[in-house]
């Protein structure tokens, strides 16, 4: 049962997005359609559950001082491979994606959850954590692209289902931050009732 | 001419904030107030500078000679997460007065995702040395403008009345997306 609370606190109570405020820049940045905000939150989620279970592994090799440069490299060890990976997979969504990509990086969210959990917890929790926090990014960016995208082009994951052009300004970075404002209301009413 | 057109699309037309996406965290975190928004942008456009040049020379003479170049984000970050802190044991010790204005900026700023994006974009874009310099001394100031503007609006809006909902983060996003509709007006000149 405790477990099942660490993956699922990632979804609402402390989702990175909505609630702590984390990893903000490819949240705005990439979500002018749903599919680049999942492409994008699974790549995070992808780096996240390693780090993590990486993080957790080593905790205890690594001399307190040294922590974070050693977490940085872990961590950009796997953006490399993620990197890589969709240049040669899928190279539409790289190009689509293209500086955030290198830049998940420097997400505070990853770097956060390594610093403030994976260092402290066991392997099964720490992934488990990874997991959910990743997974709930996912959704987050995901919903903010559906948006958009909706409210944008009339379209949801490529899919035209309205007739026309839909208000241009959603595509555009002012939409994003609007968009994302307003979610962020909803959010908080959601957490205001289930709590 | 070159030089203005790099400063002036990245100062007003592709404003690495508001256009770009980038350094998010600290246009949202530190834009309480104007004051701390002048320190933050001053350490940035500091690191942001020296970063441009010290990933340029190692791009070019370290990582594209031995053909690694898919090593840039590791080394990139190694570099400017080490630069950071150099340039905080150096103030500290030639800049006294600096280092108290710059100093609690600092370590903030190694998570700031537009240092790392403009150095990547300056080997994007295929800058010379002098180019990525300036690249990044206007990207700076393209940051310190949009944080500073939206810091101000953000003092004032601390004195209305904001719907219970709205109140913190919701309406600070708001704002920053009619700013950068605002700067949208930009779009084309260069």
């Amino acid at each position: 049962m405790n477990q099942w609370k660490n993956f699922s606190k990632g979804f609402i109570k402390e989702n990175a997005v909505f609630v702590l405020f984390l990893g903000l820049c490819p949240t705005l940045g990439v979500t002018s359609t749903a599919i680049n905000g999942l492409g994008m939150g699974l790549a995070t989620t992808f780096v996240l559950f390693m780090s993590n279970i990486v993080v957790s592994l080593i905790k205890s090799l690594i001399p307190d001082k040294v922590r974070i440069p050693t977490y940085i490299v872990v961590i950009a060890s796997f953006v490399t491979i993620v990197e890589l990976t969709m240049q040669a997979y899928l190279p539409t969504l790289f190009e689509q994606l293209g500086l955030f990509i290198p830049l998940i990086v420097v997400n505070c969210v990853i770097l956060g959850r390594a610093e403030a959990f994976a260092s402290k917890n066991n392997l099964l929790t720490s992934a488990l954590d990874g997991l959910g926090m990743g997974l709930g990014f996912a959704f987050a960016l995901t919903l903010l692209g559906a948006v958009r995208e909706i409210l944008g082009s009339g379209s949801l994951f490529g899919l035209k289902f309205i007739a026309g052009d839909g208000i241009l300004l959603f595509i555009l970075p002012p939409g994003a931050f609007i968009a994302l404002g307003y979610l962020i209301v909803i959010m908080n009413k959601i957490k205001e009732k289930t709590t | 001419m070159e030089y203005v057109i790099i400063i002036i699309s990245a100062v007003f037309v592709n404003n690495i904030v508001l256009t770009r996406f980038l350094g998010i965290c600290p246009f949202i975190g530190v834009s309480g107030r104007v004051s701390t928004a002048l320190g933050m942008s001053g350490a940035v456009a500091f690191v942001m500078t020296i970063a441009t040049l010290v990933t340029y020379l190692l791009q070019v003479y370290i990582l594209n000679p031995f053909g690694i170049a898919f090593m840039q984000t590791i080394t990139f970050i190694l570099v400017i997460a080490s630069l950071v802190q150099l340039v905080e044991i150096i103030l500290k010790k030639v800049s006294p007065p600096l280092y108290q204005a710059l100093g609690i900026f600092l370590p903030l700023i190694t998570t700031n995702c537009a240092i790392l994006g403009v150095a990547i974009l300056a080997q994007q874009n295929e800058y010379n040395l002098l180019e990525s310099v300036v690249f990044g001394i206007a990207n700076a100031i393209g940051f310190g403008l949009a944080l500073i503007l939206f810091s101000g609006i953000r003092e004032h809006l601390s004195m209305v009345n904001v719907p219970k909902a709205l109140q913190g983060v919701p309406i600070a996003f708001i704002v920053a997306g009619l700013l950068a509709m605002a700067f949208m007006g930009f779009a084309g000149i260069v």
